[in-house]
């Protein structure tokens, strides 16, 4: 993972650090699953280029509230912007990464 | 009373069904005790007909007034949003939230920001109620309007089985809630949230008639509880909603046989008990400018001077024109309003439908408590509906007043000059007296007659009085009953003069009657004088033979014995005994 978000390069979408937060409710089938798919993709499409914050909702509620998560697993896109919601066990690869802006 | 049934019906079904009062003005009482406690209520109807208001002031009357706190989950405004729309309500949420007392949480689902990649769950909605919940232990929760999770997330299938869940998490939790929804085409709701919630379903409806818009609410279901089934009107203002149950009428309420002044002296004078009974209704018809609001007024400044508090509602002239309009007959309202006594409650009657009006009254009384109510006139509410619709509006409201104990006088405008046995509006059967005030033209001129209609429960009087208004206030006059029929006016007047004058005469006639008795008595007196003194000199001519009789007998008796005495100085005791025999014989 790479840190140093200081260098993002507005221009430059390749040096971009993604700043991601996956919201999952213990080690629910789908909570799991969509872990186990978002890491895939995201060491296929931005290895070393995101910042992944896994967080169990049953221990952050107030954290599910200030995100305003509902629907639960939940993908929170915060840079680069527009911020993005996924939701789901992020089985669909090609909208998981549109959802990113990937694609 | 509603009321009365209501405890008493709560207490009887207690251990059936657990209620949870909502704390809205007549909502506990059609429900007979309020929402069901622990279980899920649907509250939907359409946009803007008041859901949010509704669920609001659920929560809000909860942690209010039964120490119960609510967490409002928003999904269409914001929190600070719903702070601002209810601020006017004088609702602080911000101050409650503070108390810990309510909590809102606002969830925002925008479909532009949301991708679906699979299969989901709401557990975040869950855990985030299951947080507000339990951090201030919540006995009441309202999701407003959860319908909108259908606008942000696609997958129908997964939503419809987290609804379901959602309904049973918050069954388990043993939390009161309110779920508002849309009005769908033909469902209550648009997404169907009636399959899911069973319990108890409010329709709210937001209908205009006439140009006039009337919010009204309908208990749809309420399983295992008696509940009122009518549509009630309700009125959203700045105390709030209040729901009017407008049909839970009986006829059970005590009666007063206090009795008071109408403020008119010689009109209690035509009432056997000198005045109207507390608690009745009484109605003042007349035909246009006959005084109806004058008497109206008298009453109420009677009524103030006494110092009861007293509800003016004017539905054709202003305040200040009435205050105005009655200094001219010498009577200060003013002093009553300034004093606090006289309310004022002036409204076109186009303002509201009359269901809105009946609620604003209701609304009105119980907030100042008055013990005398004026509506003047009662004709003008014809305007914004039917002959029926006013009646039935009279009748509750008259209920209502026999109630609280509160005497109502209403005007009404007959609207033709023939005395008609029913008044417009068809309540001359309710209300317990009834005032006529009649136009009685003759000879060029127009005068007011008052006469008591009815007048329930005391004998009254069956004259027709004329009713006199002038710089001093109001009062009533004897007709007179002429020969051409009743005479009022100046023809009373003529009239009166003539009789004046006929008294001189007779009063003249009297006095010369009078002096020639005396006159012959004087005759007669002197008459009898004379008489007597003849019979006096009679009698003492009489009188003086007896007298000169009786000396006679005395002196001969005297000399007799003398010379008795002479002649037997020396014959015995025998002798004197013959003597007196010889006396005794003569005798």
């Amino acid at each position: 993972m790479v840190t140093d978000g200081d260098s993002t390069d507005w221009g430059e979408s390749e040096e971009m650090i993604y700043k991601l937060r996956l919201f999952v409710t213990g080690a629910s089938p789908a909570s799991v699953r969509a872990i186990n798919n978002l890491q895939n993709i995201l060491e296929q499409h931005l290895k070393d280029r995101y910042e992944l914050e896994i967080i169990d909702a049953y221990q952050q509620p107030l954290l599910v509230k200030s995100e305003d998560v509902t629907a639960v697993p939940v993908l929170i896109k915060k840079e680069p912007t527009p911020l993005r919601k996924l939701v789901g066990d992020m089985s669909d690869t090609d909208k998981v990464l549109r959802g990113l802006g990937l694609l | 009373m509603p009321s009365k049934k209501a405890s008493s019906t709560s207490k009887q079904l207690s251990h059936e069904l657990p209620k949870t009062p909502t704390g809205i003005i007549g909502l506990d009482e059609i429900t007979v005790g309020g929402l069901p406690t622990g279980r899920p209520t649907l509250v939907c109807g359409s946009a803007g007909c008041g859901k949010t208001l509704l669920s609001l002031e659920f929560i809000v009357r909860g942690a209010q007034e039964y120490n119960e706190p609510g967490v409002f989950i928003a999904f269409e405004e914001k929190a600070d949003e719903l702070a601002t729309n209810v601020a006017s309500l004088g609702f602080d949420l911000q101050k409650l939230q503070d108390q810990k007392k309510i909590k809102i949480d606002y969830i925002h689902i925008d479909r532009s920001e949301i991708e679906e990649t699979g299969e989901y769950d709401l557990e975040g909605l869950f855990i985030r109620l299951n947080y507000a919940i339990d951090s201030i232990g919540a006995k009441r929760v309202v999701l407003d309007t959860i319908e909108n999770l259908f606008s942000g997330l696609t997958n129908q299938a997964i939503l419809r089985a987290e609804l379901r869940r959602l309904f049973q998490f918050l069954k388990d939790k043993g939390v009161t809630a309110i779920i508002t929804g849309e009005r769908g085409e033909k469902t209550l709701t648009r997404q169907g949230l009636e399959e899911y919630v069973s319990d108890c379903v409010i329709l709210l409806d937001h209908r205009i008639i006439n140009q006039i818009s009337t919010r009204r609410l309908r208990i749809v279901k309420y399983r295992g509880t008696l509940h009122g089934t009518n549509e009630y009107p309700f009125l959203i203002d700045e105390d709030g909603i209040s729901v009017l149950p407008v049909t839970s009428l009986k006829l059970n309420k005590a009666v007063s046989s206090d009795r008071f002044s109408s403020g008119i002296p010689a009109l209690d004078k035509m009432l056997s008990k000198g005045g109207f009974y507390r608690g009745s209704s009484i109605l003042v018809s007349g035909t246009a400018g006959t005084g109806k609001t004058s008497v109206a007024a008298s009453f109420c400044n009677e009524a103030c001077n006494r110092g009861e508090k007293c509800m003016f509602f004017a539905f054709e002239e202003s305040p200040a024109q009435i205050i105005r309009n009655m200094r001219s007959i010498g009577m200060d309202l003013q002093q009553h309003v300034d004093s606090g006594l006289l309310q004022f409650y002036a409204s076109r009657p186009t303002l509201y439908g009359l269901e809105m009006h009946l609620v604003a009254i209701h609304k009105a009384i119980r907030r100042f408590k008055p013990q005398v109510v004026v509506l003047d006139p009662i004709t003008n509410l014809i305007t914004v509906g039917s002959v029926s619709d006013v009646k039935s509006m009279l009748v509750r409201l008259i209920d209502f007043l026999q109630e609280e104990q509160i005497t109502v006088m209403f005007t009404a405008l007959s609207l033709n000059t023939v005395v008609n046995e029913q008044t417009d509006e068809g309540v001359s059967s309710l209300v317990d007296a009834w005032l006529m005030i009649r136009d009685i033209e003759m000879n060029g001129e127009r005068n007011r007659g008052l006469y008591i209609m009815k007048s329930r429960g005391m004998k009254h009087s069956n004259q027709v009085r004329e009713f006199v208004i002038s710089d001093n206030g109001l009062d009533l006059i004897d007709v007179y009953l002429g020969p051409d029929g009743i005479l009022t006016g100046s023809a009373r007047e003529a009239q009166m003069l003539l009789e004046e004058t006929g008294q001189v005469l007779q009063t003249h006639a009297v006095g010369v009657k009078d002096r020639e008795l005396l006159r012959k008595r004087k005759v007669l007196e002197s008459k009898i004088e004379s008489l007597r003194s003849e019979f006096e000199s009679t009698e003492e001519e009489l009188n003086k033979a007896y007298v000169e009789n009786a000396i006679k007998k005395e002196v001969l008796e005297q000399n007799r014995q003398k010379l008795t005495t002479l002649r037997g100085k020396n014959i015995s005791d025998a002798d004197s005994e013959d003597e007196i025999k010889k006396t005794k014989k003569k005798k």
